[in-house]
């Protein structure tokens, strides 16, 4: 069993280094854990269970040289003297309390530095230091070395904003608090008729009072409304601000004008309230997106992994000899998650991969196609040596490259949402919130002036008052805050359970889906759970002579072993071609055949989309894929060869026509193909039945017709079943669909149908282990969230439906309120209570039913890594191929 | 009753006292992180005064 990293947790392999019984995966993890301990910061380990961060390399010292220039030290640093510099590092890789702590403990580690303190939900650290004993440079160092490398942004420093938003907006809300507070304080004695005992200069004093007090919450607290409505209103368009900005300035005129004409004390105490909640509901708003940030930031976010390629050091040979001698300086790979990948590691991309992180590249003619970065689609040679930017894609053959810069999770979020990737159909997005509220502002205001109209004619004292009360009494608010609070907790929700959406205002078109469109591979069928066997070409032997004399005219003999079992050279060719490919069954087939092979070189590699790869290995040209694609070359399948019983494991229970074939020639000449048995997903049969009830489904597959019979009796006979689908095949179907008026969601895995998913209006990717990150997607699942598919659109219409009630409440609400207001009677004090009440039961229902209603989607938490383990463990359990048919 | 036009002066002056407490504190960055203090507090001194656990048999690890 190998031991996780004392420091970092990550797996010890044959190189792990040890220490006081404790085991490291690296020489960088160990000189951080020798650093601590000797400085008395052992308590570090005391605080988590492994809490470092992998530290590949140690960190060069002269590598922060460069900060201790003036200009670029100048630019960095918060503050200096001659006996202190403050200055504040963005360190990306804070994650846990005790991170924290030992970031607050580093004067301990350095003389010379003074207090640091972190700041967690930013990922900061200000650390004070004495300039004359510890140079910037070696204060990054420091920080670099223990795994925190800073994340250095130059240009980003220039214009350091003096206010940040958020203390503007607690000092707006503050000023707004104290005075809502004290106005409705003084306006009591009103409403209790406290006049009555000291006369009328009461009333007057308070007047004034409010109005003293309302003057900083017009002017200040609610001066971004302004700004809104009035770029807005410059735009042609009515934004929800437009009715509260009209109201506050209407309520604060008439309420001046009733104070200054001695006739009443004006509805300061309501002016106050009323931007009082609604800056609270924008605080509340702003932490709720901070934290939804957060989740999206941090590692949990993307369920993604690549190939580190890890090589063995020629001296550590001794070590592992005992345990596989064969396998000795064979490049070690393993999947790892991109939280896990630090600096310097060699990474292996394949046809179709995205660069995580700006890496250089170390082998391989690459071909990277930047289009989900720049928009550019014609992909761009480089060779070894060249820097390669996270976010493009590799296209062709696999490479492998050097990571040299940190993952940053954000960046790829924003790959994500970019707009290239944004549905055209506009309609779609956020139109909940925008049809509704256009159309409540422009009501509102026709009501409003219409009352003011009527009561102008039959009695003009109440006119003003009648128009404010219906724009005081109107509460948008809760129009705006229903939609992002329901939808913004939901996507909380489900991205805890695994299923990652684009943004929150996916769910309104998950809502609406009525038809869904299954890829078959990796979707309804597990990947890494059925077994795969080799069939050699026995039906080759009789068929050979027929068809492929054309290809055997230049006489070349076969072999001992050209029908049935691979040769071991044939099977390293062939493993060296499926570690090029991203696809499921490439991945299956590299699995099952990995044994104990050496990667070769393979030349002028292309992968061709639905059909299968090719690729030149040690001078023999490799064609691997489907049949029809290989018949196309010139290459007898033997497609009508009934199943022979091809699993010889025992234990396989599952109907061995279920599976995938993917078809293998060598030079030209059929020499056999694998069987991949592709279990169903347990609960595959229950998650259609449940769907088939409510929506239309099909399916499309790439693969041949074999398994029809099979899925049409778990889809029943109303569903669409398509097989031998090219990629442009799918997205045709997913158009028809489309102009026959459905709302499609497409489910596949994220590579082989990107066009489809795009197209859809729903594009779920769904990823198992190894996965590469698709843009194209609206939903990143995990695969075991796809059983639970029913659950996650059952959830995602009751989310809707949340937002649609509290609507539907707020509405009522208005009704009644401006019905009031309209007929002239609105007194101050109805006001006040009806304001801030609907706004925060609008908001309370809404948060509220989405957390009520999440809690009973049950709890789909397998951990992803668990599951890899249990997958490769089976690859390893049967290795080899289990041998031919004959 | 009068006596109330004492009082709501006075009142006035202790809330804006209070305002100012609350400017000041945005101000100095109390409210800039509020997630910190809260995991700050969980971090225990004796932990750092703690003597470490190391059993320092290994010939001189030192590190630069």
């Amino acid at each position: 069993m190998k031991a996780a990293c004392f420091h970092c947790g990550a797996a010890c392999g044959s190189a792990a280094h040890s220490r006081a019984d404790k085991s490291f995966c690296c020489a960088g993890c160990l000189a951080v854990f020798e650093l601590l301990t000797e400085n008395g910061l052992a308590g570090f380990y005391q605080l988590a269970e492994q809490p470092g961060i992998r530290v590949a390399q140690p960190t060069a010292t002269n590598r922060f040289a460069f900060l201790d220039e003036p200009a670029v030290r100048a630019r960095l640093v918060d503050f200096a003297d001659d006996k202190l510099t403050r200055v504040t590092f963005h360190l990306p890789a804070i994650h846990c309390i005790a991170c924290v702590w030992l970031l607050e403990n580093l004067f301990r580690l350095l003389p010379g530095i003074g207090q640091s303190q972190v700041n967690f939900a930013r990922k900061e650290a200000a650390v004070a230091f004495d300039p004359a004993r510890v140079k910037l440079s070696e204060v990054a160092a420091l920080l670099a070395s223990l795994g925190y490398e800073p994340e250095l942004k130059l240009a980003d420093l220039d214009a350091k904003p003096a206010n940040p938003p958020a203390r503007r907006l607690w000092l707006q809300l503050g000023v707004a608090g104290f005075a809502f507070g004290n106005a409705m304080f003084f306006a009591i004695t009103g409403y209790f008729g406290l006049d009555a005992f000291t006369g009328p200069q009461l009333k007057e004093l308070i007047g004034w009072l409010n109005l003293l007090l309302a003057v900083p919450v017009v002017a200040f607290s609610a001066a971004d409304y302004y700004r809104s409505a009035w770029a807005s209103l410059r735009q042609r368009l009515l934004n929800i601000d437009v009715p509260i900005a009209a109201g506050i300035v209407a309520i604060f005129a008439q309420s001046v004008w009733e104070v200054a004409s001695g006739r009443g004390e004006g509805y300061f105490d309501s002016l106050c309230g009323l931007i009082f909640f609604l800056l609270c509901g924008k605080l509340f708003q702003q932490k709720t997106y901070n934290r939804l940030a957060f989740d999206r930031d941090y590692k949990s976010f993307f369920p993604l992994s690549v190939t580190r390629v890890e090589r063995r050091f020629p001296n550590r040979l001794a070590d592992v000899a005992d345990k596989a001698g064969s396998e000795t300086g064979a490049p070690q790979e393993s999947r790892v998650s991109l939280s896990e990948l630090a600096i310097g590691d060699h990474l292996l991309l394949r046809n179709g991969e995205l660069i995580p992180a700006d890496a250089k590249l170390l082998s391989g003619p690459a071909l990277i196609d930047y289009s989900f970065v720049t928009g550019e689609s014609e992909p761009l040679a480089k060779q070894p040596g060249d820097y390669l930017y996270a976010g493009g894609r590799q296209m062709g053959g696999a490479i492998e490259v050097e990571t040299v810069k940190p993952v940053s999770q954000s960046y790829l979020t924003s790959l994500w949402n970019q707009d290239a990737f944004r549905k055209d159909r506009t309609e779609s997005f956020n139109a909940l919130t925008n049809a509704y509220s256009q159309r409540f502002t422009k009501i509102i205001l026709t009501v409003a002036v219409g009352a003011a109209v009527f009561w102008a004619v039959v009695n003009p004292a109440k006119s003003l008052n009648a128009f404010t009360a219906v724009l005081i009494v109107a509460c948008p608010c809760a129009l705006a805050l229903a939609a992002p609070f329901a939808l913004g907790s939901a996507q909380r929700v489900l991205g805890r359970r695994n299923v990652f959406l684009k943004n929150p205002f996916v769910l309104e078109t998950l809502a609406r889906v009525n038809a869904i469109v299954f890829d078959k591979t990796g979707t309804l069928t597990a990947a890494g759970a059925g077994s795969v066997t080799w069939q050699g070409a026995q039906v080759a032997r009789h068929s050979n002579v027929e068809t492929s004399n054309a290809t055997r005219a230049e006489g070349l003999d076969i072999g001992m072993s050209s029908y049935g079992e691979l040769t071991d050279a044939e099977e390293r060719w062939l493993y060296s071609m499926t570690r090029h490919s991203t696809h499921p069954l490439a991945v299956r087939i590299g699995e099952a055949i990995a044994g104990q092979h050496f990667p070769e070189p393979v030349r002028s590699f292309l992968e061709t989309t639905g059909c299968g790869m090719e690729g030149q290995v040690d001078g023999h040209e490799i064609w691997a894929g489907s049949a029809a694609w290989l018949e196309s070359r010139g290459v007898a399948c033997s497609s009508r060869r009934k199943e022979a019983p091809s699993s010889p494991d025992p234990t396989q229970s599952e109907p061995p026509h279920v599976g995938s074939y993917v078809h293998v020639a060598i030079d030209g000449r059929q020499r056999g193909c694998f069987v991949l048995a592709s279990a169903l997903r347990s609960d595959s049969g229950q998650l259609i039945t449940e769907l088939s009830s409510r929506y239309e489904l099909a399916l499309l597959s790439g693969d041949n017709e074999r398994e029809r019979e099979r899925f049409r009796a778990l889809f029943g006979s109303d569903a669409l079943l398509q097989f031998n689908q090219s990629p442009l095949d799918k997205l045709d179907f997913i158009k028809r669909l489309q102009r026959d008026g459905k709302t499609v969601m497409m489910v596949g895995d994220g590579l082989n149908d990107a066009g489809a998913l795009k197209q859809a209006d729903v594009g779920v990717a769904v990823v198992e282990s190894v996965s590469a990150f698709s843009p194209a997607s609206d939903i990143i699942a995990s695969a075991q969230m796809v059983p639970r598919l029913a659950e996650v659109l059952r959830y995602a219409k009751q989310s809707v439906a949340t937002v649609r009630a509290a609507f539907l409440i707020s509405t009522i609400y208005n009704i009644v309120g401006v019905s009031i207001a309209a007929s002239g009677n609105l007194s101050p004090v109805v006001c006040a209570i009806l304001m801030p009440l609907s706004s925060v039961s609008v908001v309370a229902f809404a948060c509220g039913m989405t957390a009520w209603l999440g809690r009973k989607l049950r709890d789909g938490e397998l951990r992803v890594e668990s599951r890899c383990a249990a997958a490769s463990q089976l690859s390893t359990l049967n290795p080899q191929l289990t041998g031919g048919a004959a | 009753m009068s006596v109330i036009f004492f009082l709501i002066p006075l009142s006035i002056v202790f809330a804006v006292a209070f305002l100012f407490a609350f400017i000041w504190s945005v101000r100095s960055g109390q409210y800039e992180d509020t997630t910190t203090p809260s995991m700050r507090l969980l971090l225990d001194e004796k932990i750092a005064a703690k003597p470490d656990s190391k059993p320092d048999n290994s010939p001189n690890p030192k590190l630069k």
